[in-house]
């Protein structure tokens, strides 16, 4: 589904990472791990298209996508922060890709209801962003990415920060949604209890470089 | 719905009556005298049925909302790039952006005719241009303080839902922008308005605003009660725009932190933008105020700097043998008690509407009020109300800066709303735990976090203060001339180097403001720690 | 510097503390110069109301001081227009003791309010007799003079082998098309003389054609004087294209005494018989504590010392009979000999409607 093919990354005289190559089934859920610095979220706003890459191609679904810009790669991302629109509506939040695509007010209303059932937020809609509590937000930010079905799901250390039985509840239902989804996903963490608890497969990011 | 979560909500009332009581001892108190005075019915329904006063009316109205939306096109491209970018020379560039709008017309309404050409003398092209040209500052600074806190994360995370850059642009920058355009908007609409000096110069005998027509009728006329109702006109106009304004904008939310985002271009498109919009708004600002320069040494034979001379020898003048640079003492002065007296009444104001509830935020538009005001009736107000015993002020020093101060106060409040609002809660919610007072909790966190911003607003007041003229000139006598007035002296008299002389203190007021604004700018916080 | 920064907000505060205490207690408001030698036995200081023009030489009250002891503040404030504005409005409880800088234009209004106490100055007897028509009360003193006239540019007609206009008429001929810039009288007072000289050279019933032909000749109509003068006039700093405008009688002396480089031809010169007169006069405001002394001062400011010093920094024309006018004076400038004249009363009567109808012919 994604294949990441001899990618380098160089800022200035900084290499980020140098020939990286990562392939993915459809279906299959990824973390990769590492000690911070290490590139990982670097090596998710490259496959995004956030991040120019110095040399390298990136393909999904066999497409060549290394020179389409962001908004046409249906590659969806979860932010470390969430990056929730504040002025919004929970509503508009989620509905903000389907809007874009010009999707009719009846099929996102329904759409959106769906997916806040699927992520525990019933009734939610009308809230205000900022009233959310950290696990809330990141569930809104989740059923965001989601809604409009991307290719690929990028999960920036979607956990951290979050403590105890909050953390423990979210990674399972996360992993639940995922997997029912049959979504494709790249999760980058430095944490390997989280990786365990969602993914696959599990690769240190440092063996990815040649 | 927003959450207020302010520790200081129970002080708000005793900060906000700093602030009322100022406007209601200086602005309501005044204005009520004068229309008790000289308010009649008879005089209000005989203007009301006036053709020409409603032509005055509509002319007001239709280039103060041209020259608004006039503005905040032209001003723009360079409120984005000195919002989004970090460049070589930014700071300078902010710091000339913002010298027109704290120069008194005196100084560069002659220089404007000379550089407009001969068609575009006494139009209203010349008014919305002028207009344009003095106000872009409020654009840049109100909405580029908001623009610069977007994070460009979220314009990747919209970019990742699909969003084009246009599309991202009308649906998350524009939106999160709505509410600093609203509040620029209205300055911008108030101050042209009730628009004075540029009407005159620039329009030509022919135009006039109700500030125009306020200030004939009192003193060419001596028709007291029709200044009075027109004044009063004015003031309900502006008040209803105002009320409107408020009840239409939503409250900012509390900002988590100020943290701004601007970088440096990277790509070669992002170089042309940066450098083209900023060195081009750079050029077209510099100009008028170079003319200045350039008619403070040109003569009829080449350069001279004859001018300069005199004025730093400081002794012969085309004002008899009055020392010249006296002025600059005065101005300076009044400068320092302006800076203090507005800082102190305008920080308590924007301390009263960040903590307080939404009913004491209406004092946002109260402060305002002085802009709304007619200058001339102001003045003539202050003069029959503080005219005995030991409220008997009127040629007391102390109007100036207090009549500097009640200009100078809206834009105090408006640079220090966003620096007291974005004070993290998070910080002062440890040290409620740890069991500190409000006003311990106030004096240990929120004032090191808010010191330089107010330093920055005190800078402010000052240039502002300044550049007066307009207001002030009517509102106060003076013992001792300051810059702007000496220039308008010197202005008024024949003679080459009188009128040299002339530019050559206008080139030093420039100066001179140029290095307060470089001050602002320079205590403005990049960072503050997380 | 966070230390610097909490040092300025207490010192800040604390300042803007002691100042609105300061100004709520003080009893008396204070100088702002720092004369604050406070004896037993202040001396009288007496406050001297004056327009912005008004800008006498440094130290020239010394004199009045030395010999009568008493002070003299000078408070500034608008022009002619606002200082009477607020003369009325103040009327009987006024801000100073001797007001300078009412004009004949403005006379009428201030008289009516009852601003003054009348006072004839021992020097009447030396004044300038047009100067002191139109005030049988004594209620001001006159104190200078100065005439409002077309001024032109000599080179222009030089150049062109053009007599320039002499007289009001002339102006609408079409030789003279598209070259005159005027100040307007709405907001300029050397644009109200000029507007008076017309009224009473045409007569109440043929200013109106007057200007309409003016209009048609292509009169350009500005804001101010300094607009006319400095900007749109060729003659001066400004080099624009008109060589004919509304200006003073002594505007050609001070071409010559402020050129650079210096001159010794005045490159303007005045059409005398185009000009209005106007007079400035001074008088002790009503309700003053210290009459005796401000009655004093009328009187040190028409004396010949006091007279004698107004040409060079003010441009106007002495009062008093005696005073000798300087050399660049009597060189580059005419006085005219009998310029036009308005009662003060006649100007304050009819000035409303005539601006209004000026307006309507000229404006609209």
């Amino acid at each position: 589904m994604l294949r990441v093919d001899n990618i380098s990354v160089i800022l200035g005289t900084n290499e980020i990472f140098h020939h990286l190559s990562l392939e993915l089934a459809t279906r299959e859920i990824v973390s990769l791990v590492g000690p911070s610095g290490s590139g990982k979220t670097t090596l998710l706003r490259a496959i995004a298209g956030l991040q120019p890459l110095t040399s390298g191609r990136i393909f999904v679904a066999e497409r060549d996508i290394t020179e389409v810009p962001t908004y046409r790669r249906t590659i969806g991302m979860v932010f470390q922060d969430n990056q929730l629109f504040s002025h919004m509506t929970v509503f508009d939040n989620i509905a903000y890709s389907l809007r874009i695509m010009n999707i009719a007010k009846s099929i996102r209303t329904q759409r959106v209801g769906d997916m806040l059932r699927l992520v525990g937020l019933e009734g939610f809609e009308e809230r205000s962003t900022v009233e959310l509590s950290g696990g809330e937000a990141k569930r809104v930010a989740v059923a965001r990415s989601l809604v409009a079905e991307p290719s690929v799901l990028l999960l920036d250390e979607p956990l951290t920060g979050l403590d105890g039985e909050l953390h423990r509840r979210l990674l399972q239902d996360l992993s639940d949604l995922l997997r029912e989804r049959g979504t494709t996903v790249v999760h980058v963490t430095h944490d390997h209890d989280e990786a365990h608890g969602l993914s696959d497969r599990i690769v240190d990011i440092r063996l990815l470089s040649q | 719905m927003t959450i207020n979560r302010s520790p200081y909500r129970a002080s708000a009332p005793a900060l906000a009556l700093l602030p009322i009581l100022t406007i209601a001892i200086f602005v309501i108190w005044p204005l009520g005298n004068i229309f008790s005075r000289s308010l009649s019915w008879e005089v209000i329904t005989r203007l009301a049925r006036n053709s020409s006063i409603r032509q005055v009316l509509w002319f007001s109205t239709w280039q103060a909302i041209a020259s608004t939306l006039i503005t905040l096109l032209v001003a723009f491209p360079v409120t984005y790039v000195l919002a989004r970018y970090k460049f070589v020379g930014k700071r300078m560039l902010l710091a000339l952006v913002t010298i027109p709008f704290v120069l008194p017309t005196v100084v560069v309404g002659a220089a404007f005719l000379a550089i407009l050409p001969q068609s575009l003398h006494r139009s209203v092209a010349a008014i919305l241009i002028a207009h344009t040209y003095f106000n872009i500052a409020v654009v840049v600074r109100m909405v580029g303080r908001r623009w610069e806190q977007i994070s460009p994360l979220i314009i990747d995370a919209a970019s990742t839902l699909g969003a084009s850059p246009f599309k991202i642009f009308r649906t998350v920058t524009l939106p999160t922008l709505a509410t600093a355009v609203r509040s620029a908007s209205a300055v911008i609409f108030l101050l042209c308005f009730t628009s004075y000096g540029i009407i005159r110069v620039l329009g030509g005998p022919s135009r006039a605003t109700l500030e125009v027509e306020i200030y004939s009728r009192a003193v060419q006329l001596g028709d007291l009660s029709g200044a009075a109702v027109l004044s009063l006109f004015q003031l309900l106009i502006l008040g209803m725009a105002m009320w409107w304004w408020i009840h239409t904008t939503r409250r900012p939310n509390n900002l988590a932190r100020i943290q701004m985002y601007a970088t440096v271009p990277q790509t070669f498109r992002q170089r042309i933008t940066v450098y083209g919009i900023s060195i081009t708004t750079a050029i077209v600002i510099a100009i008028p105020l170079m003319m200045v320069f350039v008619r403070s040494i040109s003569t009829d034979s080449g350069m001279s700097l004859e001018a300069w001379r005199l004025v730093f020898g400081n002794h012969v003048t085309g004002l008899g043998t009055r020392p010249p640079l006296g002025a600059f003492w005065t101005s300076l002065q009044f400068a320092i008690a302006t800076a203090i007296l507005a800082g102190v009444v305008g920080l308590a104001a924007a301390g009263a509407i960040a903590y307080g509830s939404r009913r004491i935020g209406q004092l946002e538009a109260i402060v305002m009020l002085p802009l709304a005001t007619s200058a001339v009736t102001l003045g003539l107000g202050l003069l029959i109300t503080f005219d005995s015993g030991i409220t008997d002020l009127r040629s007391s020093w102390i109007m100036i800066p207090i009549a500097h101060s009640l200009v100078a106060l809206p834009v105090v409040v408006r640079t220090m709303l966003p620096v007291i609002r974005s004070v993290p809660q998070s910080i002062r919610d440890a040290s409620t735990t740890l069991g500190a007072s409000p006003w311990r909790m106030w004096m240990t966190i929120d004032r090191s976090l808010i010191a330089r911003g107010w330093v920055t607003s005190l800078a402010f007041a000052g240039a502002i203060s300044l550049g007066e003229f307009g207001a002030s000139s009517f509102l106060t006598r003076r013992s001792s001339a300051t810059l702007p007035t000496e220039i308008a002296r010197l202005l008024g008299r024949p003679g080459d180097l009188v009128q040299s002389q002339a530019y050559v203190l206008s080139s030093l007021l420039i100066v001179f403001i140029a290095l307060s604004l470089l001050a602002v700018d320079g205590l403005r916080p990049d960072r503050v720690a997380t | 510097m966070r230390k610097t920064l909490n040092l300025v907000m207490a010192l800040g505060v604390t300042g803007a503390l002691v100042m609105m205490s300061g100004c709520a207690l003080k009893s008396t408001p204070s100088d702002s110069t720092g004369a604050t030698e406070t004896t037993v036995n202040e001396p009288i200081t007496l406050t001297l109301l004056a327009h912005d023009s008004f800008t006498p030489s440094e130290g020239i009250f010394d004199a009045f001081t030395a010999a009568t002891g008493v002070k003299v503040r000078v408070v500034q404030g608008g022009d002619a227009g606002e200082l009477v504005t607020k003369a009325v409005l103040t009327s009987g409880n006024p801000e100073g003791d001797v007001l300078w800088g009412v004009d004949n234009t403005f006379l009428s209004r201030a008289l009516e309010a009852n601003v003054f106490a009348p006072y004839q100055s021992k020097n009447f007897s030396l004044f300038d007799p047009t100067a002191t028509a139109g005030i049988p009360g004594n209620e001001v003193t006159p104190v200078d003079t100065g005439d409002v006239c077309i001024n032109y540019d000599i080179a222009f007609y030089a150049q062109r082998d053009l007599t320039p206009p002499l007289t009001l008429r002339a102006l609408t001929s079409s030789s003279y098309k598209n070259q005159l810039v005027v100040p307007s009288p709405l907001s300029s007072s050397p644009g109200l003389a000029f507007f008076l000289a017309t009224v009473v050279e045409f007569g109440e019933d043929g200013w109106q054609t007057y200007w309409e032909q003016l209009r048609a000749n292509g009169v350009l109509v500005v804001d101010g004087w300094t607009e006319a003068y400095t900007v749109e006039f060729s003659g001066s700093t400004g080099k624009g294209d008109r060589p004919l405008v509304v200006s003073y009688a002594s505007s050609p002396p001070a071409e010559v005494l402020y050129a650079n480089p210096p001159i010794t031809e005045a490159p303007t010169a005045v059409a005398s018989l185009t000009c209005f007169r106007q007079v400035e006069y001074a008088g002790v405001l009503r309700g003053t504590e210290h009459e005796a002394q401000a009655r004093l001062l009328v009187d040190y400011l028409t004396d010949v010392a006091f007279q004698e010093d107004l040409p060079l920094t003010q441009f106007v024309y002495p009062v008093n009979i005696n005073a000798t006018l300087p050399d660049a004076f009597t060189q580059y400038s005419l006085r005219p000999e009998n310029p036009l004249t308005l009662e003060p009363n006649v100007i304050a009567e009819n000035r409303a409607a005539w601006l209004d109808a000026w307006t309507q012919i000229v404006l609209r």
